[in-house]
């Protein structure tokens, strides 16, 4: 695809007054807003997520709640958690589209040892990479959100890929386009911020909701999928962590231990090799003594001699 | 160690010396029966396909060097567990098989304070109370021990990532990658001092014999015990034989000269 900024006027002839336009970039990260005030629990998302991806249906399970299954699973990437939360008195009835948040510092991309079976592109879209993948499962523990899922017939890990093939060809995520209420929008980052400001404004101000708030958490860098929430004091009502964090095994443990280990194999070899070389074998004692008169003059004799 | 346990030793030590066979020539002592020989080579069998397998899974760097060997990424990673998993077997029938040689005495706290002098060579002749095993040998086997224990808990964790909470496996993954190192480290040691550093060491690994001079060289305590003879007066009359035999050697040496110069 050629880039559309080769085209952008630079110069124009005879142009009285600056160029219209000049520098300007199209931002390249994309976001979700996700609105969870206006979210009807229709699962219209989960069905359209299924069908883009091809994924058999999956059994559901029944837990006297709408909750149709507990978790995402591998072949079911987007699942409306709906939680019925009592607070002063009164319920709630929350629901939350879950899957995954595409973290600007993705757990699962530094937990992963496999070359290449995660990468996040430029547009902060973070995508698997199941024929690299081997199966290890660390992605697992790095995520903050539980969103990987080990499939046990194929070993491969698979999550939401915000749609990736879809957004490439410009297009908005299967989810998004199948919303009936307009909770879902999708677009550049810095417009869903502005979108999902106002929108909690409004809550704060019009419905009452004091404490309502955009989730974009900075302890990950942010995320590519931002929620309006409610009560943003309290995000763990949602099944939301406050302060998502990345395990610091996969981050400065990683970063120190993997070359250092290396570094302590390469001195060790190295070590034991001049070791040989500077102090000698230990050999079973007695060793036969040494000559007295030795060939060591007969040899350095021989070698000044000149025939 | 239970009575159970060394029952169990035993009758495996028994069964195995019916099948193989250890040759003693003269000069020479039993180190190693069969029994432990073939659970010596199965522990390091494994252990390099382990170490092999997880230095792949452990550094971008080895990954594509490493991994074509065991077939691929996915194929090193279902690989792994289960090398580890044999390797921490046949280690529990090495540590019944040593449990007893391996109890730490106050030889071995002396033998550590005087570790200097063993590295640098200085010390031609071990101190007389060294046994079957000396304090490194000991250190060795008894951090082995903790680290595979250690490997065996948090790989067991690391293996089943999808159902092992997320804390455990990243605590696990720093445990599972110490141990690693610490057995590493003492991997290069062992193999250097089996091979390189002692000639004469690696065949009671292979033969099950050595020379009796390398047995009251290194470990003097073994040797009075097998052989009930002194080791530093052994050491002193082989001494004295060898010296005796130069003289014969360097006093025909004029001789030959001469008749080289005819």
């Amino acid at each position: 695809m050629a880039n559309p900024r080769t085209f952008q006027i630079q110069e124009i002839s005879a142009h009285p007054g600056p160029v219209p336009g000049q520098g300007t970039r199209r931002e390249e990260a994309v976001c979700k807003y996700i609105d969870v005030s206006t979210c009807i629990g229709c699962k219209a998302c989960e069905v359209a997520c299924v069908e883009w991806n091809d994924h058999p249906f999956r059994e559901t399970t029944f837990n006297d709640t709408y909750q149709t299954m507990p978790t995402t699973e591998w072949n079911y990437y987007n699942l409306i958690k709906f939680v019925e939360d009592e607070h002063d008195g009164n319920l709630m009835w929350l629901m939350r589209k879950d899957q995954c948040m595409h973290c600007a510092d993705p757990g699962c991309l530094r937990a992963c040892p496999a070359d290449g079976a995660i990468i996040k592109y430029e547009n902060g879209i973070v995508d698997f990479q199941q024929e690299n993948c081997i199966g290890c499962g660390y992605c697992i523990s790095g995520c903050p959100y539980d969103i990987p899922k080990f499939h046990p017939k194929t070993n491969k890990v698979y999550k939401c890929t915000l749609c990736s093939d879809r957004v490439g060809q410009g297009l908005e995520p299967a989810c998004i386009k199948a919303c009936p209420t307009g909770c879902l929008k999708f677009g550049t980052k810095s417009d869903m911020v502005q979108i999902a400001g106002l929108r909690a404004q409004q809550l704060r101000e019009v419905s009452g909701f004091a404490n309502a708030g955009v989730y974009d958490p900075p302890s990950i860098g942010g995320t590519h999928v931002i929620y309006v929430l409610h009560d943003i004091q309290q995000p763990e009502r949602y099944g939301l962590p406050a302060n998502p964090t990345i395990p610091p095994s996969y981050t400065y443990w990683k970063w120190i231990a993997k070359p250092a280990g290396l570094l302590m194999a390469v001195l060790g070899i190295g070590a034991v090799f001049f070791h040989r070389v500077m102090y000698g074998p230990k050999l079973p004692q007695p060793e036969p003594p040494e000559l007295r008169t030795g060939p060591t003059e007969e040899i350095e004799a021989g070698r000044k001699e000149t025939p | 160690m239970s009575t159970t346990a060394k029952r169990l030793d035993d009758k495996a030590r028994g069964g195995f010396a019916r099948f193989g066979t250890t040759r003693i020539r003269h000069g020479e002592l039993l180190r190693h029966p069969v029994y432990t020989r073939v659970l010596h080579w199965s522990v390091a069998i494994f252990f390099i396909l382990s170490l092999l397998t997880g230095f792949a899974i452990y550094s971008p760097w080895l990954f594509h060097w490493i991994a074509p060997l065991f077939g691929g990424g996915p194929r090193t990673r279902a690989l792994h567990p289960w090398f580890g998993l044999l390797f921490t077997l046949f280690f529990f029938f090495q540590s019944l098989n040593w449990w007893a040689p391996m109890a730490w005495t106050a030889a071995d706290r002396r033998w550590m304070k005087g570790m200097r002098q063993y590295v640098t060579n200085q010390q031609r002749l071990e101190s007389e109370d060294v046994g079957f095993f000396n304090g490194g040998q000991k250190l060795y086997f008894w951090a082995i021990v903790v680290s595979a224990i250690l490997f065996l808990i948090t790989g067991l964790f690391l293996w089943f990532t999808d159902l092992t909470p997320r804390w455990l496996v990243a605590v696990s993954y720093v445990v599972h990658d110490l141990a690693s190192l610490v057995m590493l480290g003492g991997f290069i040691i062992h193999i250097y001092e089996g091979t390189a550093h002692q000639p004469g060491t690696f065949r009671s690994m292979i033969d099950g014999t050595v020379r009796e001079s390398w047995a009251w060289t290194h470990h003097p305590g073994w040797f009075r015990a097998v052989t009930g003879r002194d080791p530093r007066e052994a050491y002193e009359r082989e001494e004295r034989r060898l010296n005796e035999r130069a003289d014969v050697v360097e006093r025909s040496q004029p001789d030959l000269d001469a008749r080289d110069k005819l």
